[in-house]
């Protein structure tokens, strides 16, 4: 049985986050069969691309329903990287309008240029945390990697962490298993595997 | 708040790392992943490896070989191909539906695009294709944007006249880029001088990168982030060691500490930590 199962919906690249898992000797699977996240004590859904590609993608593969069985009905650890963060909101104005996953209550709003602010946000940006347990022994303000141009909006209920760019962003959320950072752990050297170790206590947890 | 990027440029010539002099003469380093890896370990923010032949001999880079890269480090790594970034030079001007297409289906934070600009003897920067050799008949700046209308989300713009030179940065080409963009823009050619990524840094860029200048010298990029930042510059420094107790001398380099500062050394033992 495979501790993690890597959400292969054809966007992004997964090889990335595969190996970072593989750094920790966790044992991941990258794929795309509901059968397979059955046997997943842990999901994580990661993600560059458009919101309504990866949308598509996911409802063509039969992986909506899947994934809310074993997240929403089954509670198991989940964790979506970026835009794997954005497709659990409500909706995305990303290139039109599109569906999301509806998992939690927000909605996906593109992130304005300012003359001091290019978009997209890229670069180590230091994230704010509020003690969630996905930042244990991470620092106050440690760097992370960002690299989009839309950005999650939900109540402060759901936030476990910030950032700071022209005005202050979402950078994680958790709504009980549901875990979701808008940065990309797998790119963030040592900060991003210490998270990414925490996902996996969490999962040892559970 | 976000740090200013530094960004170690590979240079890949026939599966050799090298560096790169005008775009003329090429110095061989060695094997791409060893260099990549260090860069991964000496905290380098970025990396972007360019292989300088793809389109001269009109093949794409090899998916397997882009894996063998991407093992080897921590950080976002730029590619022709198949890796968190995509980097574009040729096509903004060949096959501009890529792009477009490209940034629809995964993106615009995907396609960073690459332009080569070389200081004409009227005084206007011209953007080149093809290594340097193919003129475009632009000036950089409408080709950056050009680059940014169809959905680049990034622009790494290089100085082919400073490239390899260590005589620093074009500053009014970055500057001007910088200006007509609203996307972020990478500084490239010309490092060698950490004070060289300083004046870059007051141009509006997001990012400085650098090829040769980090390959001269054992933990460069750790040294080069030392500097600015006690210089008060944004940058990221995370990595173990910090030289945060050393002096730079005229170079940019450390310069040998006091005995007694080494003597203290020798019985401070710090354990590496297990993630």
């Amino acid at each position: 049985m495979s501790r993690v199962v890597i959400v292969n919906y054809g966007m992004g690249n997964i090889g990335s986050v595969a190996n970072a898992f593989e750094r920790l000797g966790a044992r991941c699977l990258v794929s795309d069969d509901p059968k397979v996240l059955d046997l997943a004590r842990g999901i994580v859904l990661p993600g560059v691309g458009a919101f309504h590609a990866a949308v598509e993608n996911i409802r063509s593969r039969g992986l909506d329903d899947a994934l809310s069985e074993q997240v929403l009905h089954r509670k198991k650890p989940f964790l979506g990287i970026c835009l794997g963060m954005q497709l659990v909101a409500k909706d995305s104005v990303e290139l039109g309008y599109a569906l999301g996953l509806g998992w939690i209550d927000g909605h996906v709003l593109r992130l304005e240029p300012k003359p001091t602010r290019p978009v997209p946000h890229v670069g180590w940006n230091e994230v704010r945390h509020h003690s969630d347990l996905l930042f244990e022994r991470v620092q106050e303000g440690a760097h992370f990697f960002f690299d989009h141009s839309y950005t999650l909006q939900c109540g402060p209920e759901l936030i476990t962490a910030t950032c700071d760019y022209g005005g202050e962003w979402v950078a994680s959320i958790r709504k009980d298993n549901i875990l979701a950072v808008q940065f990309h752990p797998e790119k963030s050297q040592r900060n991003g595997l210490r998270l990414l170790r925490n996902f996996l206590n969490f999962i040892d947890a559970d | 708040m976000l740090k200013t990027r530094i960004i170690g440029v590979v240079l890949v010539r026939e599966g050799i790392a090298v560096q790169s002099i005008g775009f003329r003469q090429y110095l061989p380093i060695g094997t791409p992943e060893i260099a990549i890896g260090y860069l991964d370990r000496w905290g380098i923010d970025e990396i972007v490896v360019l292989e300088i032949d793809a389109t001269a001999s009109r093949r794409c880079p090899l998916a397997d070989r882009i894996r063998s890269y991407a093992q080897q480090c921590q950080v976002p790594l730029s590619v022709g191909a198949g890796a968190d970034k995509v980097v574009i030079n040729s096509a903004i001007v060949t096959a501009p539906e890529t792009i477009s297409e490209a940034a629809r289906r995964f993106g615009t934070q995907c396609i960073v695009a690459s332009i080569d600009v070389r200081l004409e003897a009227d005084g206007t920067r011209m953007a080149f294709t093809d290594s340097g050799v193919r003129p475009t008949g632009l000036t950089a700046q409408q080709l950056a944007q050009r680059a940014e209308g169809l959905g680049a989300g990034e622009i790494l713009i290089t100085s082919i006249d400073r490239d390899g030179s260590q005589r620093g940065y074009d500053l009014e080409l970055i500057q001007g880029v910088a200006d007509v963009v609203r996307i972020p823009v990478i500084a490239c050619g010309g490092a060698g001088h950490p004070e060289h990524m300083r004046a870059a840094m007051r141009c509006g860029v997001s990012a400085v990168a650098a090829a040769n200048f980090f390959h001269f010298t054992e933990h460069s990029v750790i040294i080069v982030k030392q500097y600015l930042k006690s210089l008060g510059e944004p940058v990221r420094l995370d990595s173990h060691a910090t030289y945060r107790s050393f002096r730079f001398n005229d170079a940019g380099r450390t310069g040998k500490r006091d005995d007694g500062v080494l003597e203290a050394l020798r019985f401070h033992y710090v354990p590496e930590e297990r993630i």
